[in-house]
C-alpha cells in the first residue's frame, strides 16, 4: 500500500511530512514552502469544488492543488 | 533611464507581503514602470526621499526598485531569475546599495526562508517586518528585537497598508546607506556540512565572470549555492556560463551517486535554523481567534453562497464594462465626431482635411474610446486584489480553469473579453507566470466582444427571417448561439494551445488567502493611472498608426474612371431638380462617388486580390473590402459595407437601406450574394477571425514583440477560414 499523502488528509486533520516526491523544480518549490521532512502539516480547508487545498505549515497558510499535495508523503 | 547617480534600494519578499504597497508608500506617485530586459515582467523603480527635508539638511534620496515577489531565490526560468539578478546587480540590473526584505509577520517562518537566502549573499540588508497590524487577528506575537538578534540585521516593524513605522524604516535605510553594515558571518546563519562546503567550493571555482570583482569567498559560495539549487538539465535560465553549468551538473551527479539529496539537505538546513530559533521571536496563540475575516470566508468559500457571491461580483464587473462605460464611450465618440466636424468646417475641402479628420482625429478617437473600460476594469481588479477577494475567486474557480489548462485567475480577463479584448489582454497581468498570461491572451480575442454585436445584428437582421423556434425568436437564439460558440471556441483553443504551442513544465500552483483588507486608495489610483498611461503610450501609438494606415489603404488612389464618370453626371443632377429633391439627389451621388472611390482604392484592389481566397467561404470581393475595413474595429464592417454599396457611411446595423441593398446584391451568375448560408459563414468568420488592430496592439504591448500578436492573427484567421469554408462548402453541397 502506498504511504498516505497530504492529499489524503481530511479537514482539520494533521500529519508529519516524511518525504516529498516528484520532478525536481517542483519538489524543490514544495520543500521551500516549508514542506520538509519532519514538518507537521494540517489541512485547513478544501475548496468547494474539491481543489485546491489550504494547508497550515509552521503557522502560515498556503493553498496548493490536490495533485501537487499528493506528492507530499506523510509518516504513516 | 538616465538619472543622476543616487543610491539604490531593492525591495524583495514573498508574494502577498504588501511589498508593492510599501513601494508606493516610499515612492509616492513618482514610480516609473518599465520592463525587465527580454522578459515581459514589469519593473517598477521610483525615487524616495528618506528624511524630512529642511533648509539645513539636504534631502537624502534613493531609487527604490520593487522586485517581483518570490518564495525563493532558486530559479528555473529567466522570470524567477530577476530577484537574484536585482540583488546582485547582474545582467543589466543596477547593483543595489541596500536590500530590504519585506516579511509578512503573520507568515514569518516561510518568509524567513527567503530572508536567509538574501542574507547569505553578504550584502547590506535590513528586514521590514510588515503586517504588524494583522498580528493580533492572526493570534501571533512577534518580537522584532529578538528577530533582529537572531538574523544579525536591523528589523523594523511596519504596517505598509496603514502607513505605520515608515519613518523608522526610512531612517534605518538612510543609516545603512550612510554606513553600510554587513551581517555577521557574512550573512550565513547556518553552517553547510563539510561535504556541501566542498561542493560549493568546487562550483565557486567555475563562477568566472559571474563572480563580480571584490566578491568575498563567502559571497561566492552563496552564488555557487544558488547555481547548485537552480541549474539542471531542463532549466530555462539565461546567461549561465557553460563551464559553470558543467561544474554544477558534475557536483549534482556525484552527490546523487553518493546517495545524497542536495536540495533536501540545503532546504532542510535553512528550515532547521528557522525552527530552532523561532521560539525566541514568535509566539502563537493555541487557538486562532475567530476573526470577522474568517467568518466572511466561511460564506465566500461556501459551496453554494460562495458561487452565488462570485457570480454576483463577476456580473457587476461585466455590467460595468458593458453598460457603465457606455456614457463615457458615447461622450468620447461624440466629442471626436464634433471635433472632426469642426475641423472639417474650418479646413478647406480636400485630401489633407480628409486625412486630418478621418485619419488623425478618427484614429485618436479610436484609441481614447478604450479608456473608460480600461479604467473601470483596473479599478475593479485593484479592489478585488487589494481586498483579497481575487485570491478567493481563484481558490473557487481553479478546479474548473485548471481542467482547460488555464490559471484560476484567468476568469477575469476571459469575462472582460465579452466587453472588449483590449482591457482583457491588459488584465492578464494578474497572473505571475508567462505561460498562463500568454495562453489567456491568445484565447481572449475569441470571446464575443461588444464590437462584434453590430456586425451580428446586421447579418442576422438582414439575412435571417424573423420567426420562432419552439416559441423562441430565431434571431435572438442565433445571437445567443454566437455568444456560446465564441466562449466554447475560446475554451477549446485554450485546451489545444496549452497542450501544444504553450506547453510548459508543470509548476505547482501556490495560492494564499490573505486576510480581508480595505483597499488603499492611493495604490488603486496609481494602478489605474499607470495602466491607462501604458495603454496610451504603448498600445495607443500602434492603434493610431494602424488606423491611419487602414484609412490610407481605403482612400488611395483617389481617382479612377468610375469616379470621373460619376462626377461627370454632377451638373446634370444639379440641373434636373432643385430644393430638397436636389439635395437628396446630390447626397445619393456623393454616396455613389464614395463607393466608387473605395472600390477603386488600394483596399478595393486588395478585396479583388483576396477574392480567390474568400470565394470558397461564400464571400465576394466587396465583403473582402468590408473585412479589411473591419481591422480598424469590427463594427467598422457595417459602415464600410455602407460605403462599398454606395449607400453612405452613416448607416448603422439597423439600417433598412443597407439591408435592402445587401439582399439585392447579385453574383456574376445572378444568384444572390447574401443567403442565410453566406450569413452563417460570415458570422463564424467574425466570431473567430482576429479582425482587430487594437487587440493585436495590446498583445504586442503585453508580450513585448510581434511574435505573439502575429501568431494570434495567424491561428485565428486560419481557424476562421477553416470553419467558414466547411460551413459554406457543406451548406452548398446540401443545397442550402
Amino acid at each position: 500500500m502506498s504511504p498516505p499523502t497530504v492529499a489524503d488528509l481530511r479537514p482539520d486533520q494533521s500529519g508529519t511530512v516524511a518525504r516529498v516526491g516528484g520532478e525536481r523544480a517542483f519538489r524543490r518549490r514544495l520543500m521551500e514552502l516549508g514542506l520538509v521532512p519532519g514538518t507537521p502539516v494540517t489541512l485547513l480547508k478544501v475548496a468547494p469544488l474539491g481543489d485546491p487545498l489550504e494547508l497550515e505549515v509552521r503557522g502560515g497558510r498556503i493553498s496548493i492543488r490536490r495533485r501537487d499535495a499528493a506528492s507530499v508523503e506523510l509518516e504513516p | 533611464m538616465a538619472l543622476p547617480e543616487v543610491p539604490r534600494v531593492v525591495l524583495v519578499g514573498n508574494p502577498n507581503t504588501g511589498k508593492t504597497t510599501l513601494f508606493n508608500r516610499l515612492t509616492g506617485a513618482r514610480g516609473r514602470v518599465g520592463n525587465y530586459p527580454g522578459i515581459t515582467v514589469e519593473r517598477s523603480v521610483g525615487r524616495a526621499s528618506l528624511n524630512a527635508t529642511n533648509a539645513y539638511a539636504p534631502a537624502i534620496v534613493c531609487d527604490v526598485e520593487d522586485v517581483p515577489g518570490c518564495y525563493s531565490l532558486a530559479s528555473r526560468s529567466a522570470e524567477e531569475q530577476i530577484a537574484i539578478d536585482a540583488l546582485l546587480g547582474r545582467h543589466d540590473s543596477v547593483r543595489p546599495d541596500v536590500a530590504v526584505v519585506v516579511v509578512d509577520a503573520t507568515n514569518l517562518e516561510r518568509n524567513l526562508y527567503l530572508t536567509l537566502q538574501v542574507l547569505e549573499l553578504g550584502r547590506p540588508t535590513l528586514v521590514a517586518l510588515n503586517q504588524m497590524d494583522a498580528l493580533r487577528d492572526a493570534g501571533v506575537a512577534v518580537e522584532a528585537a529578538a528577530l533582529s538578534a537572531c538574523l544579525g540585521v536591523p528589523v523594523v516593524p511596519i504596517s505598509a497598508s496603514r502607513g505605520e513605522g515608515l519613518d523608522a524604516l526610512r531612517e534605518a535605510i538612510a543609516v545603512q546607506l550612510a554606513s553600510p553594515t554587513m551581517p555577521p558571518d557574512e550573512g550565513w546563519r547556518w553552517a553547510p556540512s563539510d561535504a556541501l562546503r566542498a561542493d560549493l567550493d568546487a562550483v565557486a571555482a567555475h563562477l568566472g565572470d559571474e563572480r563580480p570583482e571584490g566578491t568575498s569567498d563567502s559571497a561566492a559560495r552563496a552564488l555557487a549555492l544558488w547555481a547548485l539549487m537552480s541549474v539542471d538539465a531542463e532549466d530555462e535560465l539565461e546567461d549561465v556560463p557553460a563551464s559553470l553549468r558543467l561544474a554544477v551538473l558534475d557536483v549534482q551527479r556525484a552527490a546523487r551517486a553518493a546517495g545524497r539529496d542536495l536540495d533536501a539537505e540545503v532546504i532542510a538546513a535553512r528550515y532547521a535554523f528557522i525552527d530552532a530559533h523561532a521560539p525566541s521571536f514568535v509566539r502563537r496563540a493555541a487557538e486562532v481567534p475567530k476573526t470577522w475575516s474568517r467568518r466572511v470566508d466561511a460564506w465566500l468559500l461556501h459551496p453554494v453562497f460562495g458561487f452565488l457571491a462570485f457570480l454576483a461580483i463577476m456580473f457587476t464587473v461585466f455590467q460595468a464594462l458593458f453598460a457603465w462605460s457606455d456614457p463615457a464611450v458615447g461622450l468620447i465618440e461624440a466629442a471626436f465626431a464634433g471635433l472632426g466636424g469642426w475641423a472639417r468646417a474650418q479646413l478647406p475641402d480636400g485630401l489633407w482635411t480628409d486625412f486630418v479628420v478621418d485619419g488623425l482625429i478618427g484614429g485618436v478617437g479610436s484609441v481614447l474610446v478604450f479608456l473608460p473600460q480600461i479604467v473601470l476594469l483596473f479599478t475593479f481588479i485593484g479592489v478585488l486584489e487589494d481586498t483579497g477577494y481575487m485570491a478567493r475567486a481563484a481558490f473557487l474557480m481553479d478546479r474548473v480553469m485548471n481542467k482547460i489548462g488555464l490559471h484560476g485567475r484567468a476568469f477575469v480577463p476571459l469575462l472582460s473579453g465579452y466587453a472588449c479584448a483590449v482591457p482583457a489582454i491588459m488584465a492578464t497581468r494578474t497572473m505571475e507566470r508567462r505561460r498562463d498570461r500568454y495562453l489567456t491572451m491568445m484565447v481572449v480575442p475569441l470571446m464575443t466582444c461588444s464590437a462584434r454585436l453590430p456586425v451580428y445584428t446586421l447579418i442576422i437582421g438582414a439575412l435571417f427571417p424573423v420567426g420562432a423556434w419552439l416559441g423562441l425568436p430565431t434571431q435572438g437564439l442565433l445571437m445567443l448561439g454566437m455568444y456560446l460558440f465564441g466562449t466554447l471556441m475560446a475554451l477549446v483553443a485554450a485546451a489545444v494551445l496549452g497542450r501544444t504551442v504553450l506547453k510548459g513544465p508543470r509548476v505547482p500552483l501556490i495560492l494564499e488567502l490573505p486576510p480581508f483588507r480595505r483597499p488603499h486608495l492611493g495604490s488603486l489610483a496609481r494602478l489605474v493611472s499607470s495602466r491607462a498611461r501604458v495603454f496610451l503610450s504603448e498600445a495607443g501609438t500602434v492603434i493610431l498608426a494602424g488606423s491611419v494606415v487602414l484609412w490610407a489603404i481605403l482612400t488611395f488612389p483617389r481617382g479612377s474612371e468610375e469616379v470621373t464618370a460619376l462626377e461627370a453626371t454632377r451638373p446634370q443632377v444639379e440641373a434636373s431638380s432643385e430644393g430638397e429633391a436636389q439635395a437628396e439627389a446630390l447626397a445619393a451621388l456623393d454616396a455613389e462617388v464614395a463607393g466608387a472611390r473605395l472600390r477603386n482604392s488600394l483596399g478595393g484592389r486588395i478585396g479583388h486580390a483576396i477574392e480567390p481566397l474568400i470565394e470558397p467561404l461564400g464571400f465576394d470581393w466587396k465583403i473582402g473590402v468590408g473585412l479589411l475595413g473591419a481591422f480598424a474595429a469590427r463594427e467598422v464592417f457595417v459602415s464600410t459595407m455602407g460605403v462599398v454599396y454606395g449607400v453612405g457611411a452613416d448607416v448603422d446595423e439597423e439600417s433598412a437601406t443597407l439591408r435592402e441593398r445587401m439582399k439585392a446584391e447579385r453574383r456574376a451568375d445572378g444568384r444572390p450574394v447574401y443567403t442565410p448560408l453566406t450569413g452563417l459563414s460570415l458570422l463564424f468568420f467574425f466570431a473567430l477571425a482576429c479582425q482587430c488592430v487594437s487587440t493585436l496592439a495590446a498583445i504586442k504591448r503585453e508580450t513585448a514583440g510581434w511574435r505573439w500578436p502575429l501568431f494570434t492573427l495567424a491561428y485565428m484567421t486560419a481557424l476562421a477560414w477553416a470553419v467558414s469554408f466547411v460551413t459554406w462548402q457543406v451548406g452548398t453541397a446540401l443545397g442550402a
